[in-house]
């Protein structure tokens, strides 16, 4: 398995100054997804920015595991609506002159 | 540059204890904090100022700094000269300020901050790794820029991006560009690069995802009788046979026609013409009896 775009989940922790449980809290909510390659536990590159934001919000902001958990769908809603309105708009530029 | 009202922004009073700015730090930055309120300039630029009352507020030598000298914060230096019995070291220590790759913003502190206390003198000084900032950008083309799948080369941040764009790429549509956003901190991953795509009304096709309308007129006779037509689609031009009468505002389907579906090559939409039917104007007297004698064989009209 390619690994290179996978970042080890011990050295995130170890850069970003956080409990590994907190990662792990994190994969227990179903928000990130780990990946278990050779005994070691690896997050995607690809998570990172998610991840990131989810520490923000945890470390800098104060907020616990659920809140997280509820922001991150309210969030996820709101990406979903705006791809919606955005259709919608589209679709009233067929009415434009 | 004008004075800031720390306490103002935090909404505390003047008297406010550590604890006091802390908890309204922590309250506006959860209202305001971009990560919370994705796309929102005006939250970001309020977290700006949040986060920079809290930067002075919350460490006791830039607040008992901006409590003495803030409103005459043009003459803070030569005020600190003067006193020489003033501390002069400026220790970062204190909260750090808040936010990392995707929220930080410790270069962004006002002219009045960084007049007094320098511009160096904001952020976290921790060696931590972070991923770079996500970039934005919007890119406007035309409708014929998007029928084709096409190469083109951007300028972001300095920094030349050879961007393939897919054939079909719709209007409001963001493309990430991965790992072309700001470089990482410390040697951590770069940001990404989104690019959002603003497209202009073509003058005679109307788009819907990978459908395209169009309105085509239609003389009065063909109408009647019906007859050829040649109609414009995006890929050239189109014979059509208009079946005698057919009625104004009548819509065809051409199969196919349409717009390329994105990212799936060879896929088109259709294209629907609605016929527009034009009636003759300025009769000549030969029309106008012709006519007349017609509207007698319908003496109802229709």
């Amino acid at each position: 398995m390619e690994t290179r775009d996978l970042i080890l989940i011990e050295h995130f922790c170890t850069n970003h100054e956080i409990e590994f449980s907190f990662i792990d809290s994190l994969h227990q909510f179903g928000l990130i997804e780990v990946i278990i390659y050779e005994d070691n536990k690896y997050l995607h590159q690809e998570q990172l920015n998610d991840v990131e934001k989810m520490m923000r919000m945890h470390y800098d902001l104060d907020i616990n595991m659920e809140g997280i958990d509820v922001i991150s769908h309210l969030l996820k809603r709101m990406n979903s609506l705006q791809k919606e309105l955005m259709e919608t708009q589209n679709k009233l530029r067929l009415y434009e002159h | 540059m004008e004075f800031i009202d720390y306490y103002k922004i935090l909404e505390i009073q003047k008297t406010a204890s550590e604890t006091d700015i802390k908890a309204a730090y922590r309250k506006l930055a959860r209202k305001y904090h971009p990560d919370l309120n994705p796309n929102d300039e005006s939250a970001k630029k309020k977290f700006q100022q949040i986060n920079e009352a809290n930067e002075v507020l919350s460490d006791p030598e830039k607040r008992k700094k901006y409590d003495k000298y803030g409103k005459d914060w043009k003459h803070a230096d030569e005020f600190e000269k003067a006193n020489q019995q003033q501390s002069q070291s400026r220790t970062s220590g204190g909260q750090q300020s808040y936010g990392s790759s995707g929220g930080d913003f410790s270069g962004d502190f006002s002219e009045f901050f960084e007049s007094m206390y320098g511009s160096g003198a904001g952020g976290r000084t921790k060696q931590k790794k972070f991923r770079g900032q996500d970039l934005n950008a919007e890119l406007h083309l035309n409708l014929m820029d998007v029928y084709k799948t096409q190469q083109q080369t951007l300028t972001v941040n300095g920094k030349n991006i050879r961007l393939t764009i897919p054939a079909g790429v719709e209007n409001g549509q963001v493309i990430k560009i991965t790992g072309h956003g700001t470089p990482g901190v410390n040697g951590g991953p770069n940001g990404d690069l989104y690019i959002t795509f603003t497209i202009a009304n073509h003058p005679k096709f109307k788009r819907e995802g990978s459908n395209l309308y169009a309105s085509v007129d239609l003389d009065l006779y063909t109408a009647l009788l019906g007859g050829d037509l040649q109609v414009d689609t995006l890929d050239g031009k189109v014979k059509l046979k208009v079946a005698p009468e057919t009625q104004s505002n009548t819509k065809v389907k051409l199969k196919g026609k349409g717009f390329p579906v994105y990212k799936k090559e060879g896929e088109f939409g259709d294209l629907y013409i609605t016929y527009i039917v034009k009636l003759p104007a300025n009769l000549n007297e030969k029309e106008k009896e012709l006519f007349t004698e017609l509207s007698k064989l319908r003496a109802n009209g229709n």
